[in-house]
């Protein structure tokens, strides 16, 4: 794990180096300082030698000011390399997702993502400065003040050694308590704020079914459940400063009898003594300062842990090396197929699919709920690999070709489409980045969007919401199929991807199609009879295998399953789209 | 002009600190007054041993050089002394620490409930206008920069000022005029340290919106991953992403390393004090009239570091108090929204009916419902039976002021009725609904039911009498059954399983690994769309309203099991006013009433026989001879 975060520090591995430097100069500069000190008033002014006072007062300005330059120094150094770590950090993981394939993103929740590169990233950015500053500081403090106790007296440091034994096994005992309740907490924490994204992305069902209190009931005993977590991780971490000052009190108790009783016979100076004193401050400062590193780094592990798991997924899909740049054509191939999700249970959603579309071809798929459609059109762009058999576009086997030449190609309309913020014409510009404006009026007329964008007082300058909240589903789906249309695929996949717009729109859209990009290879997943049934062949799915993949006719007369859903629709009304084909004929 | 802007917002962020504090006091008085007797306490012990350790040599050891037999009675009963009130020290250090946990964490846990409760009660166009992301951060990081406030800073920033206050008190009685030239330095420290925070919360400031924005744009990305990856978009994403990830590390930089310089600044304004002190005081105890004495000039030197240090703690605190100053202004500004309004009086209340029609209230659960409607001006209170008549009287509405989206809708649905809206996406549909259930309220015109107008009724009662299944489904983390118990609260299993039989449920719900204790995480992800649909109608149908609204709420149901659905919807409409919306001419066709929209007006309208014999839009919708519109 810190390998992985270790490398993030790229690029700043100069302020991460220097900081500590200077923060140990600063130190080496405030432990001479306090003898300079001794120095004025032992020399100085007990002497009443007005000389040694302006002497010694200029050399400890001189090293408050070396002392103030290296501190700034470190500060700043500290400052860039955390913030820079940070940086490194999100923009790492934030690279790696862009690599991840759907079924790694598939592993994560959004919230999960998002926590992880917000709150988890400030986490570890606030204990790698607290590290960088104190880490070397607090150790060295603590070896040189002993190191300097040593010097004036070593039976006196005894005195110290004992309280320092005490101190530092009373702090592991309370670390050792505390860190596993802390690790519980944060888990706790993660929860919490996933029950607050799920009330700030589903506040309509709430208030539909006024669940306002039901849900506030609900956080609050979350809420409560954490404050007893957390006051039983902290109560136990209040003992730090109270043990802390025992042993502090203890030794200035200690340090003043023995104190006493050795200048007395003369082993000891009064000046030393007084140094003593306030080695003893700074030793058990350091020691306090490392309680405190180790508590925020510990609460940090947790975070960090996090942090290298996204860092250190590997995408499960394999791009090949000097990949395939050209789609020769739209056929697509299904060689004995069958698919399984790896994060699901592992029971196949495909079985032995074996299909042959030629270039150019309108296909309809239709069948149940989780038969396995939206699978079987995922494998053509490889959103997924095949778990067994070989999916082939335009004769080659799809993990040959260079994944962004492919997906270029066989442009999908996914079921659980998202539009982003920006501005319609940002949007459209998705499938073609240097996408005229004629160019994308004319996919939004194929798409049958251009008239309702046309209404929008802003047109094509209407800016959308997140997630495309601001218009409507059906409005949603026909932008979402126009920037598809962008592309100019060979191969065009809509997954259900009409289903709120309505039949005449729909029609429209297909009409369209056939006019406009006859080459293109068109693969329509509906639930809709009338959206498939003009299709060269359909496809009938069931339980993820192939029931049937013939014409609207031939399907009628032999297909079972096809029949009964073209009774059901066609019963429960006379159904409208059987007249709107008719007609056109 | 930016100045001024920059330096409101440095005031804003005190002013928010300032909050926070009240809000600490008014729920914590006690504790804390407590916590501060406690620092008090300990801080005088401390006192106490400094001031014994100055006179430690003077008192007790020279006395002791100067015998021949030392006696070292009178310094083990100082020592003792002194242990004792040391001992106090640290039992009130550890009491103040204690009860700082229950107060900080009391604190938080306070906000953070406050905060959901507050959000909770927020208009829906609260939603409509803030990316879900920056909402998120607010709980996140800004919540977690008061958490270090409270629990590190605040007990250090009153232990360091009453640290500081006791010292300067024994300066004075030691030395008037040195306590004096300590003064002047501390009030430079505490000037710089000012003048420096000020520049640093500005930073902190923008770290915390840039935090946000980091905050908004991945969590708008990571939700459109896939779509991010179908369209190769994967190295836009990324650069859009860097840009705002630099700015947050400019920022972040930079308000920490001003952060960081201020203690090492204020240390060494310490050692210049110290400096200063050493040679004025020489200068004045040599040359002998001002009666300064070479010891007390000794003791005050190493009192003047315990004057300046906690000046340097403050300093060293200060990183936590501005950034969670910027995180308390983003808390408060969430706080300070405007909850949804409610001025309604109308309730919804059980009534028993006797045979005469005469409605009277009861406490029983009597499956009839009535509104209780007072009358303001003669005090007289009537009952209406609730019955689920809605009628819609020359409606306006926009989303913004400025611009109508729906103009003259007039409709009236007796109870029973079933309403289909068709027309082209965009033409208003779902509008509408909203503004049933009043999560907008309109501009102009009326809406009834049962004959009241819905401003005066209850909001909560209002919607508890609707039943809605959204266009866009979402789950809570739970069980399929309290997913599904979610519509009626008090339902039992079995009425639950009713309800999902109803809606076609059952059946793939017995299929899931462990049937109705399912668990659904992340808004029911492992669910197929089509699923989480049957799980709304589910829920809808537990609940049991007199009215309901399916919006295109079988759109992403095949139609082998919308047919099934159907049946059980129809089933579940029957005897109930509904307002429909879909597209899909079986579930519109029975309705008593089609309603034709377009473009935010109603067009035509009649049963599906009339209007195909009007040959109208409706007509031209369903046999795709519709000229573009």
């Amino acid at each position: 794990m810190i390998k992985i975060l270790g490398k993030q520090i790229r690029g700043y591995q100069k302020a991460t180096i220097l900081a500590p430097v200077f923060t140990a100069l600063e130190v080496l500069m405030e432990i001479l300082i306090p003898f300079i000190t001794a120095s004025i008033i032992d020399q100085g002014i007990e002497a009443g030698d007005m000389g040694k006072v302006y002497l010694y007062g200029g050399i400890m300005l001189a090293f408050a000011f070396l002392s103030l330059c290296f501190g700034v120094l470190a500060g700043r150094y500290a400052a860039s390399a955390s913030a820079g770590f940070a940086c490194n950090l999100r923009d790492g993981m934030y690279e790696n997702i862009q690599r991840f394939s759907f079924s790694n993103i598939d592993k994560y929740s959004t919230a999960g993502l998002v926590t992880r590169m917000t709150t988890d990233v400030t986490n570890v950015q606030n204990a790698f400065q607290m590290i960088l500053r104190i880490a070397v500081r607090a150790p060295l403090m603590l070896v040189c003040s002993m190191v300097m106790c040593f010097v004036i007296n070593a039976k006196m440091s005894l005195v110290f050694l004992a309280a320092l034994v005490f101190l530092g096994a009373v702090l592991m005992l309370i670390m050792t308590r505390t860190l596993p309740i802390f690790r519980k907490v944060f888990r706790k924490y993660d929860d919490l704020n996933a029950s607050v994204q799920e009330n700030v992305s589903g506040i309509r069902v709430v208030k539909a079914f006024v669940r306002e209190s039901y849900e506030d009931e609900k956080f609050t005993k979350a809420a409560e459940n954490l404050y007893r977590l957390f006051v039983k991780a902290e109560g136990l971490l209040a003992f730090n400063s109270p043990v802390m000052m025992l042993a502090v009190y203890g030794c200035i108790i200690g340090l003043s009898w023995f104190g006493a009783h050795f200048i007395v016979a003369g082993t000891l100076t009064t000046g030393n003594l007084t140094s003593l004193f306030s080695y003893v401050m700074s030793m058990m400062m350091s020691l306090m300062m490392l309680s405190m590193i180790f508590v925020m780094v510990s609460m940090s592990a947790a975070s960090a842990e996090r942090i290298a798991e996204v860092l250190a997924e590997e995408p499960d899909m394999e791009e090949p090396a000097a990949g395939v740049k050209t789609v020769e054509n739209g056929s697509i191939d299904f060689d004995h197929v069958s698919f399984s999700y790896k994060s699901g249970s592992g029971e196949a959603v495909l079985r032995d699919i074996d299909l042959h579309i030629r270039a150019g071809e309108t296909v309809g798929i239709i069948g149940g709920t989780g038969c396995g459609k939206s699978s079987l059109v995922s494998l053509i762009s490889r959103l997924y690999d095949a778990t067994e058999g070989a999916v082939r576009v335009g004769g080659r086997d799809v993990r040959e070709y260079d994944l962004e030449a492919l997906r270029d190609q066989v442009a999908v309309v996914l079921q659980k489409n998202v539009l982003f913020s920006g501005t319609i014409l940002d949007n459209l510009r998705w499938g073609k980045e240097d996408a005229s404006e004629e160019e994308c009026e004319d996919a939004c007329r194929q798409a049958c969007a251009d008239e309702f964008i046309r209404r929008f007082p802003d047109g094509y300058g209407t800016w959308i919401e997140q997630g495309g909240s601001n218009v409507s589903g059906g409005q949603k789906q026909r932008l979402c199929i126009a920037r598809a249309l962008l592309k100019k695929p060979k191969v065009l996949i809509l997954d259900d991807s009409t289903s709120a717009v309505d039949t005449a729109t729909d029609a429209m859209i297909r009409e369209a199609f056939a006019k406009r990009i006859p080459g293109t290879t068109k693969l329509i997943i509906s639930q809709r009879i009338s959206s498939v049934q003009d299709a060269d062949r359909i496809l009938v799915l069931e339980d993820g295998q192939v029931s049937g993949f013939d014409t609207h006719e031939a399907l009628l007369e032999k297909n079972d399953i096809y029949r009964e859903i073209y009774d059901a629709q066609m019963k429960s009304g006379g159904d409208f789209d059987e007249n709107s084909s008719a007609g056109r004929e | 002009m930016k100045e001024q802007k920059d330096r409101r917002s440095f005031g804003e962020s005190f002013a928010s600190l300032g909050r926070v504090l009240a809000y600490i006091l008014k729920h914590y008085k006690g504790a804390c007054a407590a916590v501060a007797a406690g620092i008090l306490f300990s801080a005088l012990a401390t006192l106490c041993g400094t001031l014994f350790m100055q006179r430690l040599i003077d008192d007790y050891v020279m006395p002791l050089l100067a015998q021949s037999a030392p006696d070292y009675g009178p310094l083990a009963q100082a020592l003792l002394k002194l242990a004792a009130a040391l001992a106090v020290g640290v039992v009130c250090a550890y009491g103040y620490n204690r009860i700082m946990v229950n107060v900080s964490q009391g604190t938080m846990k306070r906000l953070r409930v406050e905060l959901f409760t507050h959000m909770e009660s927020l208009p829906i166009k609260y939603f409509d206008t803030h990316a879900h992301g920056d909402i998120m951060s607010v709980y996140t990081n800004d919540v977690d920069t008061l958490r270090q406030l409270v629990s590190q800073s605040m007990p250090q920033l009153l232990n360091s000022m009453i640290t500081l206050a006791s010292t300067f008190v024994s300066m004075v009685v030691l030395d008037v005029s040195l306590a004096g030239v300590s003064l002047c330095m501390v009030c430079l420290m505490v000037f710089v340290t000012s003048r420096l925070s000020g520049l640093s919360a500005r930073h902190f400031a923008s770290q915390q919106k840039h935090l946000g924005e980091v905050n908004g744009y991945i969590e708008e990305m990571m939700e459109g991953q896939k779509v991010v990856k179908v369209f190769c978009h994967e190295e836009k994403s990324l650069e859009q992403f860097r840009k705002l990830n630099e700015q947050l590390r400019k920022s972040a930089e930079g308000a920490n390393q001003i952060a960081n310089i201020t203690m090492p600044i204020n240390a060494n304004l310490g050692n210049i004090n110290y400096v200063l002190i050493a040679v004025i005081g020489a200068i004045l105890s040599l040359s002998g009239d001002t009666g300064l004495t070479v010891g007390t000039l000794v003791a005050f030197l190493s009192l003047s570091k315990s004057f300046t240090q906690p000046v340097t703690q403050i300093s060293q605190q200060l990183n936590n108090v501005l950034m969670a100053g910027a995180g308390a202004e983003r808390i408060f500004a969430l706080l300070d929204e405007e909850s949804e309004r409610d001025d309604g009086y109308v309730e919804l209340v059980n009534v028993a009916e006797a045979p005469d029609g005469t409605l009277t209230e009861t406490e029983q659960k009597t499956g009839v419902w009535a509104w209780r409607h007072p009358h303001r001006a003669d005090g007289t209170v009537t009952y209406t039976k609730l019955e689920g008549d809605v009628t819609f009287d020359g409606v306006d509405f926009g989303y913004d002021e400025s611009k109508t989206v729906l103009h003259d809708i007039r409709m009236y649905a007796t109870p029973g009725q079933k309403i289909a809206f068709v027309g082209s996406t965009g033409a208003g549909k779902t509008t509408i609904t909203n503004l049933i259930n009043r999560f907008y309220d309109i501009q102009d015109g009326k809406i009834r039911y049962d004959g009241i107008n819905i401003n005066k009724i209850k909001k909560p009662e209002l919607r508890r009498s609707l039943g809605m299944v959204l266009q866009d489904t979402h789950l809570f983390t739970g069980t399929v059954m309290d997913n599904i118990r979610y519509g009626r609260l008090d339902a039992t299993d079995e009425e639950c399983i009713a309800a999902a039989k109803l809606a076609n449920a059952h059946g793939f719900i017995r299929r899931l690994p462990d049937g109705y204790d399912t668990m659904l995480t992340g808004d029911g992800g492992n669910l197929s769309q089509g699923q989480r649909q049957l799980l709304a109608i589910a829920r809808a149908a537990v609940a049991d309203p007199p009215v309901l609204i399916l919006d295109e709420a079988t759109s992403s149901i095949d139609t082998r099991t919308e047919t099934l659905v159907q049946k059980g919807m129809d089933a579940l409409m029957k005897g109930r006013t509904s307002f429909v919306i879909a597209h899909r001419l079986s579930t519109v066709k029975n309705a008593d009433c089609i309603m034709v929209m377009e473009q935010g007006r109603i067009i035509e309208r009649g049963t599906h026989d009339q209007l195909m014999e009007q040959k109208g839009r409706y007509y031209q919708l369903y046999t795709g001879n519709a000229i573009s519109a």
